[in-house]
């Protein structure tokens, strides 16, 4: 019995705890003891997922449990990261959902499902077989796609988000067993370890990769199977949402590292090229998407494949990196995408549960309806604030430190191998560096439109602070922001030596204490001296300000605003308006729906009474990729409603000539 | 240390002096007779002595906005080795991170720009932002080019290469990379074609758009900070392509050849800037991407030239 061990299994054992307690307790109770059971399930599965890191995993084999393969459980190193980030989710989302369930959320259904859902998140990179693994995979899927629905009855918009969710998250399951079936067909064997000594031919492994990449990435939001992202992440409660958006996206991360990486042993040449591409388009798609929305949650849905993108790009360029013999360089891109994963789970859960403190006091997700938040939620307005610094790749941030890292890694795989990598490398860190550029310009629309400046609606004026435990899970998130910010030591030895472990890199990626230094290549940087230079330069500043020009004191005044009169909160620029001009450069990638109706007086043509202009950003993938599939699917379902016209004769008939066939096929055949 | 401190004596003091500088020359060429070069510096002083205003309903990112912004381009004055590569601070941060310091600088004015809530605001901060966004995939693949043959993206690193290998600075890599950092840095710094830095004429404000509810020391700061921002990138463009000057000893007489250099650099740069400005208009704003657009191109040109010439 390791450590490892006990706290893996305590960390079950009290979700299944919160979920029977959340069957049994009374209904002023349950919101309490469901999010006590999840916090501390959360914080026994980072302890699980650390000492997994640090290398005390366990294996371990029920073949009583379920039926044929039985249950295969292991936590190796790359397993316990991601149930340690896992459990840090979990942990914030549980105290943060003890107030926030207050209203309407408190339902037995809706309680029990969320520590289920966390324990599937958990078992899912313990999983150590294929039977093992499509189980918890599924069992995620379904938890969550039934919290997605918790609110059903009060949003039409939560049905169809649902619907989208649904289909395409079984369509991806769908993918994933096709291809881990076939794996385990020709390995001969369920558990992962006999797949690992497999040896596949080349094109069935590439089979094998494809399927299952397609499943994962559909489950990590990449483009462009990313559509029932921003619907459902949106429409979820918001601390469900920040499970699903910093805690369960990561795992279609770990599906490709673990199969791709780890399982296939790196295959053929051409995948990491792919997954890289893939990352390049999602994080640039992504963000552009963040930029122009005017909805906070679903801006911060849609930078959430911004972010998967940009670990994809890490994990493409260390799969490349490895193909190509520099396992040292490949150590570092897999270290800097792990770190942006815990990077970003980290900020996200801190975004979008202040999102979710935001609509819990306004009511709304409006961009364009908010501002003014400071004044009434000065706790909600900080802490969303370090998020947005956080994710927005600039110093001193978390996300500047992993991508720091990724551009490094980048940096040092020029001079090329080959002419492909040579046209790639360049082209991700364009990509790189236009994410980081248009998430600033997300985020400054997301936090200085949505908090400061003047209310732009009665329910953004008379918002309050949220209630304790909501502020206190925040915080716990903010917290752990500005230590990966400041201080990414206290992590990235542990995640190097992770990605030391699958691509075989020998040393340490990092060393250093306060200042970060790349062991292998040339390079470091000093997160916590920049963030304390930055705070000497402020009180330098403020000191020499008030020693140069003290003469007079600081005086409050009306705003000047060019000397016009008051202004109304309907002259401030909005959300959209903010956005209008990245719009008009992206012209031709978003392709924007304009639509102007004029309405003429009646006297005569030439007066106009009434303009109404209406202006939509669809999704441009989902309008050219989406639409058609489902148009096809459509029409065929109407087609097959012809066949039924309620007859029971014509039944009849089918099942007659439907014999016949099968008697005719076989006698044919045999 | 005393290389930094001379960095930041020369950079603090000597901005608004090269500010100065590039108006008198303007003045000159477009024939008038000008303020002199002390005038930002007289501007400095008379704001210095006047109150700061606190708008009502701003908040405290409005208050400490100028103190921020003043503070990232102070960092990146003691960061970059623009009189001496002998610096303890050398590993703290590197060319990434003096980029991200500088767009931290705008975020944070653009933030202030929308928590005064008005409508010159938001227009402000919504186009820098804009900006910001489309340069920086310029600036980091001009990067990328500088660092490669180097092999890293440490600021000391590339100039000592420069310094040992002269002839690289002739190379189409270089060059390449010199244009497109001129247009982004032109973008970055608010001046014409791009911004233009004498207009507070609304359809065409960008940088003065953001900072109209400033006033007093909180606008010294701002106008001060802005003139270090020039100053800094028209250095960042002189240390990493006419690095000579620069001392790589830490004897007095290599760091007063030092001072002289990056004084007599910024100086001439600033002057071919403002002659440059006489003939331009500019641009709508609108048109401002493409011209992004063609020196994103040319730093990609930069990267290819480095991998197929080498």
């Amino acid at each position: 019995m390791t450590v490892t061990m006990v706290a893996f299994g305590l960390a079950l054992g009290l979700c299944l705890a919160a979920v029977l307690a959340a069957a049994v307790s009374p209904p002023e109770r349950r919101s309490l003891v469901v999010g006590v059971g999840t916090a501390g399930s959360g914080v026994a599965a980072v302890v699980a997922g650390v000492a997994a890191m640090a290398g005390s995993g366990f294996s371990l084999v029920l073949p009583w449990v379920l039926p044929l393969a039985g249950v295969r459980l292991a936590l190796d190193p790359l397993g316990g990261l991601f149930v340690a980030v896992v459990g840090g989710v979990a942990a914030v989302a549980g105290v943060y959902g003890i107030g926030y369930s207050g209203h309407g959320l408190n339902g037995r259904a809706v309680q029990a499902l969320l520590p289920g859902f966390v324990a599937a998140m958990l078992l899912v990179p313990a999983a150590d077989g294929v039977g093992t693994f499509l189980v918890c995979w599924e069992l995620m899927a379904v938890t969550s796609l039934l919290l997605v629905l918790a609110e059903h009855r009060r949003r039409s918009e939560v049905g169809e988000a649902g619907l989208w969710y649904g289909v395409m998250t079984h369509l991806g399951f769908v993918a994933i067993l096709v291809g881990l079936l076939t794996f385990a067909a020709h390995a001969g064997s369920d558990s992962f370890a006999a797949l690992r000594s497999a040896h596949l031919a080349p094109a069935l492994a590439s089979v094998v990769f494809v399927a299952t990449l397609v499943g994962f990435a559909a489950k990590a939001g990449i483009a462009p199977l990313h559509a029932w992202l921003p619907r459902a992440h949106p429409e979820a409660p918001s601390h469900v949402s920040a499970l699903m958006s910093a805690g369960m996206v990561n795992l279609g991360v770990y599906g490709i590292v673990r199969v791709g990486a780890d399982l296939l042993g790196g295959g053929s040449r051409w995948w990491w090229p792919l997954v890289l591409l893939l990352g390049a388009v999602s994080a640039v798609y992504g963000i552009l998407q963040a930029a122009i929305s005017s909805d906070l949650k679903r801006l911060l849905g849609y930078s959430t494949t911004e972010n998967m993108g940009l670990v994809l790009i890490g994990v493409g360029a260390a799969g490349m990196f490895a193909a190509d013999g520099n396992r040292a360089l490949a150590g570092l891109a897999l270290a800097a995408a792990l770190l942006h994963v815990v990077n970003h789970a980290a900020f996200k859960t801190l975004l979008f549960t202040a999102a979710g403190s935001v609509l819990h006091a306004t009511g709304t997700r409006d961009l364009d309806a908010l501002g003014g938040l400071r004044p009434g939620m000065p706790v909600t307005t900080a802490l969303f604030g370090m998020g947005a610094l956080a994710a927005s790749a600039l110093p001193p941030g978390a996300a500047f430190v992993s991508e720091w890292l990724l551009l490094q890694s980048l940096v040092h795989g020029l001079p090329p191998s080959g002419v492909g990598t040579a046209i790639l490398l360049p082209l991700a860190v364009a990509a790189i560096a236009l994410t980081a550029g248009l998430s600033v310009a997300t985020f400054v629309k997301a936090f200085g439109v949505g908090f400061l400046a003047k209310p732009r609606s009665e329910a953004a004026a008379r918002a309050t602070e949220s209630p304790r435990t909501m502020l206190a899970g925040m915080g716990l998130a903010g917290l752990v922001c500005v230590l990966l910010a400041v201080a990414p030591m206290v992590v990235l030895p542990g995640v190097g030596a992770v990605a030391g472990g699958v691509t075989g890199a020998a040393d340490p990626v990092v060393r250093g204490a306060i200042t970060l230094e790349l062991s292998t290549v040339a390079g470091s940087l000093s997160p916590l001296l920049l963030a304390l230079a930055l705070l000497a330069g402020v009180v330098a500043a403020a000191g020499a300000v008030r020693a140069v020009g003290a003469r007079h004191a600081r005086r409050t005044a009306r705003l000047w605003d060019c000397g016009g009169g008051p202004l109304t909160a309907r002259m401030e620029y909005t959300a959209t308006s903010f956005a209008e001009p990245l719009q008009r450069v992206f012209d031709n990638v978003l392709e924007p729906e304009d639509d102007v109706d004029v309405t003429h007086a009646r006297e005569s043509a030439y007066l106009v009474e009434s303009v109404e202009y209406r202006r939509r950003v669809p999704d441009r993938i989902e309008r050219r990729l989406y639409r058609p599939v489902v148009a096809v699917v459509a029409a065929w379902g109407r087609a097959g409603r012809l066949l039924a016209t309620g007859s029971v004769h014509r039944y009849l008939g089918y099942g007659f000539y439907a014999v016949t066939g099968v008697l005719i096929l076989l006698a044919v055949t045999r | 240390m005393i290389g930094a401190v001379l960095q930041v004596i020369m950079v603090v003091g000597g901005s608004p002096l090269l500010l100065g500088l590039m108006r008198q020359v303007r003045a000159k060429l477009e024939g008038r007779a000008g303020a002199g070069i002390w005038q930002p510096w007289r501007d400095l002083r008379k704001l210095f002595g006047k109150e700061a205003i606190t708008p009502r309903r701003t908040s405290e990112v409005f208050r400490y906005a100028p103190l921020v912004l003043f503070a990232t381009a102070l960092m990146v004055a003691v960061v970059v080795p623009f009189v001496t590569t002998r610096s303890a601070v050398g590993p703290v941060a590197d060319l990434f991170a003096v980029v991200a310091l500088l767009a931290l600088g705008t975020v944070t004015l653009a933030l202030a720009g929308l928590d005064t809530g008005t409508a010159f605001g938001g227009m402000g901060a919504s186009r820098a932002v804009t900006i910001l966004a489309l340069v920086e995939p310029t600036l980091l693949v001009a990067i990328l080019a500088l660092s490669v043959r180097v092999g890293s993206t440490n600021l000391a690193t590339i100039v000592s290469s420069t310094l040992d290998d002269p002839g690289r600075v002739i190379s189409p890599v270089t060059l390449l990379a010199a244009v497109a950092l001129l247009v982004v840095i032109i973008a970055e710094a608010g001046r014409l074609p791009v911004d233009n830095p004498a207009t507070h004429l609304e359809l065409t404000m960008v940088h003065e758009a953001m900072i109209l509810e400033y006033a007093g020391t909180d606008l010294a700061l701002v106008e001060l900070a802005s003139a270090m921002r020039l100053t800094v990138f028209l250095g960042l463009l002189a240390t990493l392509f006419v690095p000579w000057g620069i001392a790589t000893a830490a004897t007095p007489a290599a760091l007063a050849v030092g001072v002289a250099a990056f004084a007599v650099k910024v100086g001439l740069l600033g002057v071919l800037l403002a002659a440059g400005e006489v003939f331009l208009a500019k641009v709508r704003l609108f048109r401002v991407p493409e011209l992004l657009a063609g020196s994103f191109l040319l730093a990609l040109l930069a990267v290819s030239a480095s991998f197929f010439l080498a």
